[in-house]
């Protein structure tokens, strides 16, 4: 009998259990409803994206957690205002001026609460800490600004001013145009001055890239290295746009972890997506691409020989199937590059022809520059995976195949780990390489001056060591004004003489990768930078 | 108990290395710090006093510090070994549930086609490898229907604070507002990992059921209860299941310690944030001390089922308890 009193109680409670639970799903809606869960490649190394360079990073905080003086309006890619409001450069290129907005709160945490708005303050702390050495947080997280040194950020701005609380001014020791572009990149955020002097007062400095304050529409609810990031929305977000309240980093390095769990719907987003037939089969998942701001090339190293003859440089650039390598290695799921700028961007030469696939012309120039019994090559390619070139031993292997053809024996270099591979590179060890640049703002100068710059030589930044003089002087023109048409006028010589010279073979642009469900709405992936969740929504 | 704690501390002779860093995991220690741990340690006494200072030590609870994440054992230990036990414990119940009930059916159809239908499944489901199954069954129910997720203990989205590290307990615990909704995800999420855990065992039980209860039907109680008159239905749950459940209890312990190997595995497959799991990358990144601290906490669960599971078989078997007064 007792046995069967057990029953009717287990029974009964179940339905009581599920009643309740039906009550609360009435009155709170799926937590699943208001939240996304983002299965991202890998931990962030750090909260604060003036510190760092790296994608993953980028991806996670930028766009979440922080806010730019300016920022890149997504349909054009032209810059718009964010925290300043409004902003005024004066004729000489040298001052430039910031009105910011005063409705921007700052977030409030469990570890920091703001008692006041965003102010001139902030943005002033922000930059100091990169412009200035002996500032006190400048050295906090060892003291690195890749982004900022590499675009000599501290050479050009001589000295940063507060008007008023709302009003800053930049000065500049010489202008710039890009200066905008490299204030709208995700680099470029913006900090809290209050919860650094908090920080300071406590002796925790350290913190302030670990537990971030920022002024974005997501703020940091917790964090577990190799495991998850867990976002929440920030209420009092200046651009009150109506968000999802939860934003979750599920951090999957393995590609077919990503996979299964988007397939299996326990993420609603994921990077990086590998078997992308799978994923336009499925109808309740989308595979969206953005050809990104970059481009895989294979650069000569014209210091040495046979190399510093342009002619031979020729020959090998006719002989490079591209085509076959955009189908091999990047499986079609890349343009193919005409010249070192994606067609995304406004420098973009509309006039710019495909290059030649062409053996007897190849062979031809080859017998001129005096090489018709062929010659041998070295070419080095790396052995990680990058965005640009997914696969650089393969496609060497495949123009190798090419310039057989051309009687040009080739031989492969790719013994080196990353770091090594660059040192030497920078060494100009190399005869030629397979490399690519990813860009970090829209700006055409950031393709052509660290590329292929003089400055940029000397630096060893330009692996071709490839300096003209008069290529130069047009992208330092180009530079000093602001008229658009005028600017686009000396890229599209600039790119006449690379097309001319040829000191890099340009290979492809390749594309970025994200799938999602159906039920995400809102634009997530930009064509450079990181992945922003600002106004995506889930039906 | 002893022979495990012998066999843990020869380990950190027999891996190669210094044994004091294996057993305290020490990897960055400098040479005070390592003579001082020696010290501790006494190696340099004899090998007896050396077992007596590591015994202490674990049972101060200290089992040195992981080599891969230098985060002390036995915390690791505690934050983990709770996942493990829930999910073999439901796995376990699974089993039983559904095991011995159709073992039972198989007896009492005894020789019929049904019977053989039930043994020769029973024989397929033993013979299925673990790894393959839980892949099917991914490939299956999460990635072809989509009906159930694939790796973890619960979706990301749902805040459960760790109290006692048995996921629905939390749950129950935490003041979430989601909380049934957290239930329901957390249930959804141990189906699949417990039903191929518990796939094994089950024919197990089944098998095990069926040879219990063939027996106890033949016995003389049985056929006397047959002579009275009594219907099948009368014999069969009056008599026959309550006597023929004690025989079955009295394997359930072996069966587990079974039963937690294939769990590891399933760890594994299934993103499961237990033991199983962090052992086995454990031995991926030759993290001795981590190996040893886990194998010690694992035998010791399963000696204390063992254990648990002869006291229930006492409590539900007067036979046993008498036996030991003697008659």
């Amino acid at each position: 009998m007792w046995q069967n009193n057990l029953a009717k109680t287990f029974f009964s409670l179940t339905i009581l259990i599920v009643l309740e639970g039906c009550d609360s799903i009435n009155d709170e809606g799926l937590l699943a409803q208001k939240s996304i869960i983002y299965c991202s490649e890998g931990s962030p190394e750090s909260f604060n994206p003036q510190t760092v360079t790296s994608g993953v990073t980028i991806d996670a905080t930028s766009n979440q957690l922080y806010n730019r003086l300016i920022t890149f309006q997504s349909e054009d890619n032209s810059i718009a205002p964010s925290i300043a409001k409004s902003w005024h450069v004066t004729r000489d290129g040298k001052k430039l001026t910031f009105y910011l907005r005063k409705d921007v709160s700052f977030h409030s945490t469990k570890y920091f609460t703001p008692t006041r708005k965003l102010n001139a303050d902030d943005v002033l702390f922000s930059f100091n800490r990169i412009l200035d050495s002996n500032h006190e947080f400048h050295n906090v997280s060892g003291g690195k600004y890749p982004f900022f040194q590499s675009v000599e950020f501290s050479k050009l701005v001589e000295h940063l001013e507060k008007i008023n609380d709302y009003t800053i001014r930049f000065t500049l020791k010489h202008a710039d145009s890009s200066i905008l572009a490299n204030l709208a990149t995700d680099f470029a955020v913006i900090l809290s001055a209050e919860y650094a002097e908090q920080l300071t007062k406590l002796g925790i400095q350290q913190q302030i890239d670990i537990l971030p304050i920022g002024t974005g529409p997501f703020k940091l609810k917790e964090y577990r290295a190799g495991s998850f990031i867990r976002y929440i929305a920030h209420q009092e977000y200046w651009q009150k746009n109506k968000t999802i309240e939860q934003l979750v980093f599920d951090i999957t390095p393995s590609n077919t972890g990503r996979l299964t769990k988007l397939l299996a719907g326990e993420c609603d987003v994921t990077a990086y997506p590998i078997a992308h037939q799978k994923i336009i089969e499925r109808e309740d998942l989308i595979l969206d691409a953005v050809t990104s701001f970059n481009i895989g090339y294979l650069g000569f190293n014209t210091q040495k020989p046979p190399f510093n003859n342009p002619l031979v440089r020729k020959a090998v650039a006719l002989a490079i199937n591209k085509k076959a390598i955009i189908d091999t290695i990047y499986f079609g799921k890349a343009d193919i590059a005409n010249s070192i700028i994606p067609k995304a961007s406004w420098a973009y030469n509309e006039d710019e022809q495909a290059q030649l696939y062409s053996v007897s012309k190849a062979k031809e120039l080859l017998a001129l520059a005096g090489y018709s019994d062929g010659l041998t090559m070295d070419i080095w390619a790396m052995q990680e995976p990058r965005a640009y070139n997914p696969d650089a031993l393969t496609m060497a292997k495949l123009i190798q195949a090419d310039l057989k053809k051309i009687n040009i024996t080739v031989n492969i270099v790719s013994s080196f780990e990353w770091a090594t591979f660059l040192k030497r590179l920078t060494l100009g060890e190399h005869q030629s390489v397979l490399l690519g640049w990813s860009a970090d703002h829209p700006d055409p100068d950031n393709f052509f001056t660290p590329l292929l710059s003089c400055a940029s030589a000397k630096a060893g930044n330009n692996r071709t060591f490839w300096c003209n003089q008069d290529f130069d002087k047009l992208i330092q023109s180009a530079l000093q004004t602001t008229n658009v048409n005028l600017r686009k006028q000396y890229y599209a010589k600039a790119l006449a003489i690379i097309a001319d010279d040829v000191p890099v073979v340009p290979i492809a642009h390749s594309k970025r990768f994200q799938a999602r469900s159906k039920q995400v709405s809102g634009k997530i992936l930009n064509s450079f930078g990181g992945i922003s969740f600002v106004g995506v929504r889930k039906n | 108990m002893l022979l495990l704690t012998i066999l843990s501390f020869s380990l950190s002779f027999l891996f190669p290395g210094n044994s004091v860093i294996n057993m305290s995991g020490q990897v960055n220690a400098t040479a005070e710090q390592l003579s001082l741990l020696a010290a501790q340690y006494q190696q340099n006494e004899n090998i007896f006093s050396q077992y007596l200072a590591y015994i202490s030590r674990i049972f101060s609870g200290d089992l040195g510090l992981s080599m891969a994440s230098q985060l002390p054992i036995s915390s690791e230990i505690a934050n983990l070994l709770p996942a493990t036990v829930e999910l073999s414990l439901v796995a376990l119940l699974l089993a039983m549930v559904t095991g011995i009930p159709i073992g039972f059916i198989a007896a009492i159809r005894h020789r019929k086609a049904s019977d053989n239908i039930i043994l020769t499944i029973a024989m397929l489901g033993y013979s299925i490898p673990v790894f393959w199954l839980g892949l099917l069954a991914i490939l299956v129910f999460s990635i072809q229907l989509g009906w159930l997720p694939s790796a973890g203990q619960i979706s990301l989205l749902y805040e459960i604070n760790h109290v006692t590290g048995i996921q629905f307990i939390d749950i129950l615990l935490s003041d979430s507002q989601y909380k049934w909704q957290a239930f329901q995800n957390a249930g959804a999420h141990i189906i699949m990992p417990a039903c191929v855990i518990a796939l094994a065992p089950a024919t197990l039980f089944i098998r095990l059921a069926r040879s219990a209860m063939l027996e106890v039907l033949e016995t003389s109680y049985i056929r006397a209860a047959k002579a009275k008159g009594l219907t099948l239905q009368q014999i069969i749950f009056r008599h026959a299941i309550r006597n023929a459940f004690v025989k079955v209890i009295r394997d359930v312990g072996l069966q587990f310690a079974n039963l937690v190997t294939i769990a590891m595995v399933t760890e594994v497959i299934f993103s499961w944030p237990g033991i199983g799991r962090w052992l086995i990358e454990s031995i991926f990144h030759r993290d001795y001390t981590a190996i040893q601290g886990g194998l010690l906490a694992l035998s010791c669960f399963i000696f204390l089922v063992h254990i648990l599971t002869d006291f229930i078989y006492a409590a539900l078997n007067p036979l046993a308890r008498e036996k030991k007064h003697g008659t």
